[in-house]
């Protein structure tokens, strides 16, 4: 006779034996190690809330403080390994198999750690496509979350830093499996209810605030010549010329000084309410300029960023917030919004080959996909026209039925020909290649591939690998743009040169750009202090980017 | 020698913490009145730098001349805080001790010293403490003779090491929200008194205890400027004007102030507590204060206003 | 350091009157250039001393390139360089050339 509940009886018992430790819901900092050995069982999947910028890091320390002997083996099932001790879990055995997504920060040790073999990696996965797998093979048997406060109910607030939370609640509540959440306090009543106390069973009042990094902060100070110019580059050739309205922003310097000539340059040309007016974007704060001249309509955020919550409050008509007037991000939507309602999506990256493909893997670092392909693809699931949609299509298409035609999402690289210490971002040949070698993974990790890859934007100008109708034209159009490295060296003159004459290759001064008036005067702030007066005080910057 | 200022905005409208060196001098002085001892072209150079794989400058990071500045007759030095964050080798020092020289016989107005600097070059370390004592003799010598010595503080290096030291020994100063004076830097009381005590990487702490708003606030410097060469040319003229004479009245008037103060606040712990015995009305509010609201405060504070020097 | 000079022929001087000018700091990512109109009117001469060593083709072709495009004739272009990209030296002395133009 087949057993229908045991799962449920199991996540039943677990809640019964974690109840030892709670008073109710409640449980002390203190009594984390003993409430996780009570709740966990050996081989459990699990997800603890590494996000992107949040940390779960009071029950991190907890889980990395069991006993190996009464927990081990676990599957750990999360998104970011960011903190020190999700690493320390795999070291003593507490756990063994991993799925994740991004791992930036511990990018050098979990390299070091899946070639000496002490982590069965099941794959790196995009954000998306993790929370997706959340929901069929990978579903949680106990999520360990981070929210700022909680009623004795369990009603958890999540505020700003909302984040991943939702997703990994809702497919581990209601499969049978038990959620622990660590606050940053108990509270009478809540400011707002993110997520419903019925599908929380602990909450830990952690010993300090969850910890959460300043990762979308760009000073503008440190903003260079060549980084305005590809800006300029950027919006007269791509943001004006295909009409982008809805976009993503990838992190980095060079979408920040975008951001930051939208109102000057953008402004000189006559772009505003026609450009950039829908984003898909976390707080940056290089983005104020533009929202307090009117370039925006609305914002909808992946997380937050640190400093931005007092500005975001008083602009609610821009972001996503709640009754009680705080930011309410959501990762899933927001890469859902990435993927299929964004005309654009414009990043960096650290090498690109002779085919277009990128990647942020070198040798001895693994940082993992994070969200960046899901903005960084062509949809094929997409079916809604938009301008800039259909002319990208016409551009790659050549020949068929136009009735036919997909569009294309515009996907674009904006990257410096040399990066740190003048190391080359084009390669013949991706580091991502042999770290896979090394490692026993199955694919390369690459981050874009070649054929998503819409436009290279560099120092030297821009490519149009829509236009190439072939790999040879490919290669030329991106040697064409690969300035003096060796890539570039190595171009064929006359042909980059014909490339040139259809469009596929245009330098500034066929865009009506000259290099020399790329000044930083152009930026609308010039330094985190600019940024604070444009928010009318309202902007706080951590404190490492203050000079006052 | 032609040098790029910044494109298409009024000179001096120019932020003096982004600026370089050359860019302040030429927007400070009155247009076209600037000329340059030791230019580029004597290409007067670093000795030691080579022996390390250094690269050199080819004015050692430091511009020397004279101008004008509203007509008055100045001497100028101005040092380049991105060159080896402005710190002083055996050349450098040497410009600035022959400019401070040379103006005991020229008698300007005034010498201007545009501070950005983190004290002295490892690598010249013994001619960089030479020159940093010899800058103190020579400037003590030349206000003995009557000629104001101005310094202007506001770049990202501050004035720091030697360069803090020198800066003590100026008629006046001048100094902005981004410029820092002190002697020891934060990493370097860090490192010797622990975390606890000095915690470098918060930088709202340092500026606290070192930066512009707190020198003028407790007497460290004379004028504060906002961040634009047009502010701090205004400073300039002003204390050029009102230089204290340097005798011993006003070197016992110091002594009594410096006296003073530590009496009144050496037991505080961080400078919110010492401009709240100041009677600031919201010293929480300090550095987040405009130029405006700022310049409000301090004319309420008497340490502010003295005129020891 | 490495020191690299390289003699050009132009087709002709560059305007202006300026007798020197120069542009840029030594910085780490950045660098100074001096230039001064001291040569016949159709040499250039330009000569690096970088930290950085190993690039000489790339400085090769960063100059050769500002060489057909700005014609700088006449001009002894002297650089201290603190490690800056070809495209950062691709723009100073661009810069350098207009100074002397004016």
């Amino acid at each position: 006779m087949t057993d229908w509940r045991s799962e449920a009886r199991l996540r039943d018992e677990r809640i019964a034996a974690g109840r030892a430790y709670a008073d109710g819901k409640v449980v002390p900092a203190t009594r984390a190690v003993a409430l996780l050995e009570a709740v966990l069982r050996p081989g459990d999947r699990v997800c603890l809330e590494g996000d992107n910028q949040k940390q779960a890091d009071c029950l991190a320390r907890a889980l990395a403080a069991c006993d190996p002997g009464m927990v081990h083996d676990l599957h750990m099932v999360q998104s970011g390994i960011v903190l020190p001790e999700h690493l320390d879990v795999f070291e003593t055995g507490i756990a063994r198999r991993l799925d994740y997504s991004y791992s930036g920060p511990q990018g050098g040790r979990i390299a070091r750690m899946l070639y000496g073999g002490q982590i069965a990696l099941g794959a790196v996965h995009t954000y998306l496509e993790l929370f997706a797998r959340y929901f069929m093979d990978l579903t949680p048997n106990v999520a360990l979350i981070a929210g700022v406060s909680a009623d004795r109910e369990g009603n958890l607030y999540t505020g700003p830093n909302t984040e991943d939370t939702p997703t990994v609640v809702e497919a581990t509540a209601f499969k049978n499996g038990v959620v622990i959440a660590q606050v940053n306090e108990i509270v009478e009543r809540v400011p707002r209810v993110d997520i419903p106390g019925d599908r929380i069973d602990f909450v830990v009042a952690a010993d300090k605030p969850f910890y959460v990094e300043p990762l979308f902060t760009r000073d503008p100070a440190a903003m260079t010549e060549t980084q305005v110019l590809m800006a300029m580059m950027a919006i007269k050739g791509i943001y004006a010329e295909y009409g982008i309205r809805r976009l993503n922003h990838g992190i980095g310097f060079g979408t920040a000084a975008i951001e930051l000539l939208l109102p000057t340059y953008g402004e000189r040309l006559g772009l505003k309410g026609r450009i950039a007016t829908h984003w898909a974007l976390n707080p940056h704060p290089t983005l104020i300029p533009a929202i307090e001249s009117g370039w925006v309509q609305q914002v909808h955020c992946f997380g937050s960023e640190v400093g931005m919550d007092r500005y975001i409050r008083e602009r609610p008509d821009v972001f996503f917030t709640g009754r009680d007037g705080s930011l309410r991000s959501n990762r899933a939507f927001c890469q859902t919004a990435g993927l299929y309602a964004c005309d654009l999506f414009i990043g960096s990256t650290l090498q690109i080959d002779l085919a277009g493909h990128s990647s942020t893997v070198t040798r001895d670092r693994v940082a993992g996909f994070g969200g960046a392909p899901n903005m960084g693809s062509d949809p094929h699931g997409r079916r809604h026209p938009s301008d800039t949609w259909m002319k990208a299509g016409h551009e790659a298409q050549g020949v068929g039925d136009p009735m036919l035609m997909r569009g294309r999402k515009l996907v674009v690289q904006l990257v410096e020909t040399f990066g740190d210490k003048l190391v080359p971002t084009f390669v013949e040949r991706l580091d991502a290649l042999e770290l896979a070698r090394k490692t026993g993974l199955e694919l390369a990790p690459v981050m874009i591939y070649g054929d998503d890859v819409t436009h290279i934007v560099t120092e030297e100008g821009i490519a149009n690998l829509l236009l190439c109708r072939d790999a040879d034209e490919r290669e030329q159009a991106i040697r064409g743009v690969a300035g003096y490295t060796e890539i570039g060296r190595g171009r064929d003159r006359a042909k980059v040169e014909e490339l040139r004459a259809r469009g596929i290759v245009r330098r500034p001064e066929d865009l009506g750009i000259e290099p020399l008036d790329a000044d930083r005067a152009l930026l609308a702030a010039k330094s985190i202090k600019d940024l604070v007066h444009w928010s009318g005080g309202l902007y706080e910057p951590p404190a490492k980017f203050r000079n006052w | 020698m032609a040098a790029p200022l910044a494109a298409g905005t009024d000179p001096r409208a120019l932020s003096w913490y982004e600026a370089t060196a050359r860019q302040r001098v030429a927007a400070l002085a009155d247009p076209g009145t600037f000329h340059e001892f030791l230019p580029p072209t004597e290409r007067r150079m670093s000795p030691h730098l080579p022996l390390f794989d250094l690269p050199r400058a080819f004015d050692d990071g430091i511009v020397v001349g004279r101008a004008r500045l509203d007509g008055k007759p100045v001497l100028v030095a101005a040092q380049e805080g991105r060159f080896m964050g402005g710190a002083f080798g055996e050349v450098h020092g040497a410009k600035l001790i022959g400019l401070l020289r040379a103006a005991r016989d020229l008698r300007p107005a005034a010498v201007l010293i545009l501070f950005d600097t983190g004290g002295v070059r490892l690598q010249e370390a013994n001619a960089g403490e030479t020159a940093i004592a010899e800058a103190m003799r020579a400037i003590a010598e030349l206000r003995a003779a009557g000629v104001p010595v101005i310094g202007l503080i506001g770049g990202r290096a501050g004035a720091y090491g030697g360069g803090g030291l020198i800066a003590g020994t100026c008629s006046r100063l001048a100094v902005s929200e981004g410029g820092r004076i002190s002697v020891s830097g934060p990493e370097v009381i860090e490192t010797n008194r622990g975390a606890e005590e000095f915690d470098s990487r918060d930088r709202a702490l340092v500026w606290r205890t070192m930066g512009g708003k707190h020198r003028r606030l407790i007497g460290g410097a004379d004028a504060f400027a906002a961040d634009t060469v047009a502010a701090f040319r205004a400073a300039a003229l002003d204390l050029i004007g009102r230089a204290p004479a340097f005798d011993l009245a006003t070197l016992e008037a110091e002594q009594a102030r410096l006296e003073a103060r530590i009496a009144r606040f050496g037991d505080c712990r961080d400078a919110t507590e010492i401009w709240a015995r100041m009677g600031v009305n919201d010293p929480d509010a300090v550095p987040a204060m405009t130029t405006a609201s700022f310049d409000e405060t301090v004319a309420r504070v008497a340490e502010a206003h003295h005129d020891a020097r | 350091m490495e020191s690299l000079t390289f003699r050009h022929t132009t087709e002709k001087p560059l305007g202006g009157t300026a007798p020197s000018a120069i542009t840029g700091v030594v910085a780490s990512g950045n660098l100074e250039i001096l230039l001064e109109r001291v040569l016949p009117p159709d040499a250039c001469e330009v000569a690096i001393e970088t930290p950085i060593a190993g690039y000489g083709p790339v400085w090769e072709a960063v100059v050769a390139d500002f060489v057909a495009r700005a014609q700088p004739g006449g001009l002894r272009i002297s650089i201290n360089d603190g490690g800056a990209r070809p495209d950062t030296v691709s723009l100073r002395l661009l810069q350098g050339a207009r100074l002397m133009e004016a």
